[in-house]
């Protein structure tokens, strides 16, 4: 993993220091919440329903078990017990006090962490790829990309008043498993015929009320020019993106607005120049975080052999564990789905359990995924039934990966000051209506995203099926959509009619996925299954007069 | 009726403007009438609320009602973690959101 320099700890410290005095002022009453309140969202400080809110980045979704101990502890200390991962592979506490929040940020920095840019019109917290570094169909490591990509990113002058937020994704493999076309920029590090690394550039895609899949705009970028591409991109949208309506303020607007062919002669005539100007970090300074990124020291004669004489293990390791690039190695999903719980959130306990098994077992790492899921990297198949039954006893062998119950949620109304309505009871009672991991498994990878209002936090456009909160005169309604999707084969779900109340959309996904078993062919998912027979079958079912509410 | 909200700056909690002061309580918030931008203003001078806002509301039989499902989950808490809310004790308060 990449460690602070002097210069990163040194600029995280001050930015600690500068807070703490800002807080000091407001609390004194010597500036107005007017003047305060861009100064704490700088800091990841959001005021909530209930509290404030404190977003934590967590670069590209990487942390070591010294990192997520101290998230533990934090949850304890400053907050109400836990702490809720984010589909931006953040985390959140939601119960914050502004007297506290230097302590805190004093706290995260002691382990090199921050809240710096996770809110504001700025480029946020990089994501990537869950599995980097250590997934058997991987090309490219992105990480030290990533961590380049961070340092250029942090406190970069020029884009600290975009027109809008701005959300980056990469990736190394050719599985896109972060969603990367539904970002302001995605980059996909790929190789030629003849083995040399370019960096794929998707710009213009994004989730929101206008949802985009991004087009290629560059198709092979050096990687050492690769700062450069990126500084042309965003300097494009920096002169042009729109001001004057947040609603259409984001790139992909512009993109679209212009035109793929414009936006990309404009970006190659402003990195022509941008070239000339010599900004590209020198070579040595990515070969320089390449040496964080050292594969770990595995043992090579780690053996394959394992037991699945239990069940329930055997289901647990057929369904959440993934292929790695080392023989005798696994890479384990820990799913933070329970059935009825909340997804993504997880207790103080649960957090250092997870990083005291990251530290015995997994090289010392963890991964947050985009879908609120925890990961072990790099864990030898010889310790898979040790690491399974300690999950177990802590309410995380939840065997449940990609299936129909491990949905992305965002908080919705129950934390959130933007929601127009809850997705967590939602959410939670389709994991009850689903519990049996029987059905669940004949159902198949289900991928289900529930979002509280349209800015999509929750993804619901690229769910296989999608749920989306409204606010229908004050009471909660829920528009159900099909056929959304986020790797390879990104594409928009469709709304499938009327919305439905909170009973009644459970009602409705369940007589999808009926539909769906009636209907599929050998090897579909449900995904192809609407795909080749389309809304019409879906849409008599579920609009049935008996489930009909709205 | 109209009635003040806000959080307190200090520990962000949610606050109902109770005519003397602020409490926790959302019954313990009173009609303001058409003085709501003056107490409104008058007490975010004194720099220990934020976010202060007038919002309609309702008196019934259980007391003040929110008018608005986000002001009365603001109230309770959230309807998820009923533990974490002001009715810890009790199971049902969540369905007084809805």
């Amino acid at each position: 993993m990449y460690q602070y320099d002097k210069y990163d700890q040194s600029m995280v410290d001050a930015r600690v220091a500068e807070f703490r005095d800002q807080v000091q002022r407001r609390l004194a009453g010597e500036i107005t919440e007017d003047q305060f309140k861009p100064l704490r969202l700088k800091n990841g400080l959001y005021l909530q329903l209930h509290a404030y809110m404190l977003r934590v980045a967590v670069p590209y979704g990487t942390l070591s078990s010294r990192q997520m101990r101290l998230l533990g502890d934090i949850a304890d200390k400053y907050d109400r017990g836990y702490g809720h991962f984010t589909t931006r592979q953040n985390i959140q506490y939601n119960w914050i006090k502004l007297e506290d929040a230097p302590d805190i940020l004093a706290d995260l920095a002691s382990v090199e962490m921050h809240a710096i840019q996770t809110s504001g019109n700025c480029i946020r917290n990089t994501t990537s790829d869950q599995f980097a570094g250590a997934a058997a169909d991987e090309l490219v490591d992105p990480r030290p990309y990533a961590e380049l990509l961070r340092q250029w990113s942090t406190f970069h002058p020029e884009f600290d008043y975009l027109p809008r937020k701005f959300k980056i994704a990469m990736i190394g493999s050719e599985t896109d498993r972060a969603a990367m076309k539904l970002h302001d920029i995605g980059i996909q590090l790929v190789k030629n015929d003849a083995g040399e690394i370019g960096c794929k550039f998707y710009v213009g895609g994004g989730m929101g009320r206008t949802p985009m899949i991004a087009p290629v705009i560059g198709d092979f970028v050096p990687p050492l020019q690769m700062i450069s591409y990126l500084e042309a991109c965003l300097r494009v949208y920096n002169r042009y993106g729109r001001r004057d309506n947040k609603y259409k303020a984001r790139i992909k607007i512009l993109v679209h607005e212009i035109g793929a062919d414009e936006y990309r002669r404009q970006v190659e005539e402003e990195f022509a120049h941008i070239l000339t100007l010599g900004l590209e970090p020198p070579a040595a300074e990515l070969e320089r975080i390449k040496g964080f990124f050292e594969q770990p020291g595995f043992d090579a004669n780690a053996s394959e052999d394992l037991d699945l004489s239990d069940p329930d293990f055997a289901l647990w390791v057929d369904q959440n564990t993934h292929a790695h690039k080392q023989a005798g190695y696994t890479i384990v999903n820990i799913s933070l789905k329970p059935t009825g719980g909340i997804p993504g959130d997880a207790s103080a306990d649960q957090i250092r359990l997870m990083a005291d098994l990251a530290l015995e077992y997994s090289f010392d790492e963890l991964r947050v995924t985009h879908a609120q899921n925890i990961v072990l990297p790099h864990v030898r198949k010889a310790d898979l039934y040790t690491i399974w039954q300690k999950l177990d006893e802590a309410g995380l062998a939840n065997a449940n990966l990609d299936l129909i119950s491990d949905i992305i949620a965002c908080p919705g109304l129950d934390y959130c000051a933007l929601a127009n309505a809850r997705s967590i009871p939602v959410a939670q009672k389709i994991s009850e209506r689903f519990a049996d991991l029987g059905r669940q498994r004949e159902l198949g990878e289900l991928k289900l995203k529930i979002s509280g209002c349209i800015n999509a936090c929750g993804h619901h456009h690229a769910g296989h099926i999608g749920i989306l909160g409204v606010d229908r005169k004050g009471v909660e309604n829920y528009q159900l959509s099909f056929g959304g999707s986020e790797g390879a084969d990104t594409s928009l779900g469709t709304i499938t009619g009327p919305g439905f109340n909170e009973d009644g959309v459970v009602d409705a996904v369940e007589k999808a996925t009926d539909v769906y078993l009636a209907q599929r062919t050998e090897g579909e998912r449900f995904l192809d299954t609407y795909r080749r027979i389309g809304m019409a079958p879906f849409k008599e079912a579920i609009y049935a007069k008996e489930t009909v509410n709205g | 009726m109209k009635i003040i909200t806000g959080n307190d700056l200090r520990t962000g909690d949610v606050i109902w403007w109770t005519g003397q002061g602020w409490s926790r309580l959302v019954n313990d918030a009173v009609a303001v009438g058409d003085d709501a931008d003056a107490i409104i203003a008058q007490e975010n001078d004194k720099q220990v609320v934020t976010d202060t806002h007038v919002i309609d509301a309702d008196t019934t039989s259980e007391g003040v009602r929110p008018a608005h499902i986000k002001e009365r989950i603001r109230a309770l808490g959230p309807t998820v973690r009923m533990d974490l809310s002001l009715k810890p004790a009790d199971p049902a308060a969540a369905k007084w959101v809805i």
